[in-house]
């Protein structure tokens, strides 16, 4: 497709994309401005991409405050990992029987998982089944468990590389030589699997780190289980609470709330690692979503 | 003879016990998973019926007494069945299209980059904010709409010789700051969807399309937008088999759940999110997403039913 070196086509279509593309950074470039604008400019200024003055300390004030800010990274961290962890795991295990293609009641285990993706009970029966019957409300389990541990359209698409990617001369020629089924998952399609696992890795991954409902749901006296998102949003709620409220205590308890810079730095710091292995993750990601398009 | 017949049968049980034996580890594998599949979203489906209950905590789903219709009668006789249901269908339409056209008119500018540098920059910048988290999505919009410190009417609106206004209290500029947010948000997504296949149309075509004195919107009309409907198709009929869901994280996060805004940002699961979690109002909140799940699930059934008919290879069932 490619035209003579500057067509008008080609700088007017270059010219839209170089425009979105700045749309797209300044936000992120204003976000971080903010986070180093000294307070008091901020307060009588606004936001704002040259601030008058500069000043750290609002990371600084992160560092200091120590307990709350620093644990919800903790809380995100282990979250994140462990989660992503587990949800491999239990994806890959499960894709791979879907992919054995004489093995009897198969079809009924394929509709089993992939009418979770048709239908679901909606969220009240959802809150009521994690919080009453299994009793996860502040545990770190809220976390980890709701909807986030594995997903259907993650399994589908595992069972469809196997299928396709995965010969079945070598399946075969593994129980010639008397593997057993855990052995051939082991040996050869976990070794073989590895591209589409780390991509659909990263889908997992990310859901998790940048997950804020379950904690939303299933979070509410055990502050310490917050993670960065949802201490990011809870700060949010107290602001909408205490300007709606005309209260004198509440005045009071408004001073307890980090300043608009230090909330910017908090937010800026829970894109970072997103921004820091994006070279690394963006190229699975990108082919996890044109997956998307191809029909399991 | 009968002794004989029973020996073949004992031999065909004999072999199917060695194909289960032989199947077992797969099943034992497949189980982890599906037993979570079960916790979490078939015990839900079950849940389904406290729609038509009078839910008590303390005597549970199944323990509480039976209301009928009562609780749907009460959501529809409010006035907020006719907004969420307004709000979530509205929105949805305006996304189908814009997500629709904006990424296939930029997949389509970004397959014609300059070089090849360019096409990846366009390509990571268009999918970065996709992995934003819908807070820090609030959080940017705040910076931009906040009345006392966002620059919009800080720096924009008095170079334009503006008042500034009250953003989180005018529920009118809400459906353009929505549907922006959402586009820079989520347009990535398809855009790069439509990109991995034009990569894959054949660059032959439209050598020989050039050959021919082919212009490049003829190009564009008779070989790359041929090439793509299967997949607008596809993408077209996700989204309307979804269209009675909504980001709950765009609609409940950017406008900082502000209540003055609720007639043109609330949707059916920020609803069922304060029936459920604030307001206390369990019934309405269980029948508003009995309502959603219900409906959802005859548009997915209706739109796969469509595709069927129309080109079946691109039917999701």
């Amino acid at each position: 497709m490619k035209e003579k070196p500057f067509s008008p086509y080609q700088i007017v279509t270059n010219a839209i994309m170089i425009i979105w593309t700045i749309l797209i950074v300044l936000p992120f470039l204003l976000l971080f401005m903010s986070s180093i604008t000294q307070e008091q400019v901020l307060v009588s200024n606004g936001y704002s991409f040259f601030p008058k003055e500069l000043s750290l300390d609002s990371y600084k004030y992160i560092l200091r405050s120590g307990g709350t800010i620093l644990r919800s990274y903790g809380v995100s961290i282990l979250v994140t990992v462990v989660g992503t962890l587990i949800n491999i795991i239990l994806s890959a295990l499960m894709a791979y029987p879907l992919s054995v293609k004489n093995l009897p009641g198969r079809n009924i285990m394929m509709f089993f998982v992939f009418f979770t993706m048709l239908f679901n009970g909606g969220m009240v029966p959802s809150y009521i089944v994690w919080s009453n019957w299994f009793g996860i409300k502040d545990t770190i389990f809220a976390q980890l468990l709701p909807n986030l541990l594995l997903s259907a359209w993650n399994v589908m698409m595992i069972r469809t590389y196997f299928q396709t990617s995965i010969p079945d001369t070598l399946y075969e020629a593994a129980q010639i030589d008397g593997a057993t089924q855990f052995r051939v998952f082991r040996s050869i399609v976990l070794p073989l699997g590895k591209p589409i696992l780390v991509t659909m890795g990263t889908f997992a991954g990310l859901a998790y780190w940048n997950d804020w409902t379950n904690g939303l749901y299933y979070i509410s006296k055990d502050k310490t289980l917050y993670n960065v998102q949802n201490l990011l949003n809870q700060m949010v709620q107290n602001i909408q609470y205490l300007s709606q409220s005309s209260d004198a205590n509440m005045a009071a308890a408004a001073s307890t709330i980090p300043t608009t810079g230090v909330q910017m730095a908090i937010a800026f710091v829970a894109i970072l690692p997103i921004m820091l292995i994006f070279p690394y993750f963006s190229k699975y990601y990108t082919k996890g979503i044109a997956l998307g398009a191809v029909k399991g | 003879m009968a002794s004989m017949s029973k020996k073949a049968e004992k031999g065909t049980v004999g072999s199917k016990w060695a194909k289960f034996k032989r199947y077992l580890p797969l099943y034992l594998m497949f189980l982890p998973g599906a037993i979570y599949l079960f916790v979490n979203n078939y015990l839900p489906m079950t849940g389904i019926v406290v729609a038509f209950k009078n839910y008590n905590a303390r005597k549970g789903i199944w323990g509480s007494p039976w209301a009928g219709m009562k609780n749907f009668e009460f959501l529809f006789a409010s006035p907020d069945a006719w907004t969420i249901t307004r709000n979530t269908l509205l929105y949805n339409v305006v996304f189908i299209i814009l997500n629709t056209v904006l990424g296939i008119a930029f997949a389509i500018f970004i397959c014609d980059a300059l070089s090849k540098r360019m096409k990846k920059v366009y390509q990571s910048a268009i999918l970065f904010p996709y992995l934003m988290s819908a807070v820090i999505l609030g959080y940017i919009v705040y910076a931009f709409f906040s009345q006392q410190t966002g620059i919009v009417n800080n720096s924009i609106l008095p170079a334009l010789g503006m008042d500034e206004i009250a953003w989180y209290q005018k529920p009118e500029y809400w459906p353009f700051i929505l549907v922006f947010a959402n586009t820079w948000k989520g347009v990535g997504y398809g855009t790069l969807i439509y990109v991995s296949a034009i990569n894959g149309i054949d660059p032959s075509l439209y050598e020989a399309a050039k050959l021919d004195g082919a212009r490049k919107w003829q190009q564009i009309r008779y070989i790359t937008l041929p090439f793509l409907i299967p997949t607008i198709i596809t993408l077209t009929l996700m989204s309307v088999g979804r269209i009675f869901y909504s980001d709950f994280g765009l609609f409940y996060q950017v406008p900082r759940n502000s209540g003055l805004l609720f007639p043109t940002t609330n949707v059916i699961d920020t609803y069922v999110y304060r029936g459920l979690m604030e307001t206390g109002n369990i019934g309405m909140s269980a029948a508003a997403g009995f309502y959603q799940s219900v409906i959802g699930f005859a548009l997915v059934l209706l739109a796969n039913g469509v595709v069927r008919k129309v080109s079946q290879e691109n039917a999701l069932f």
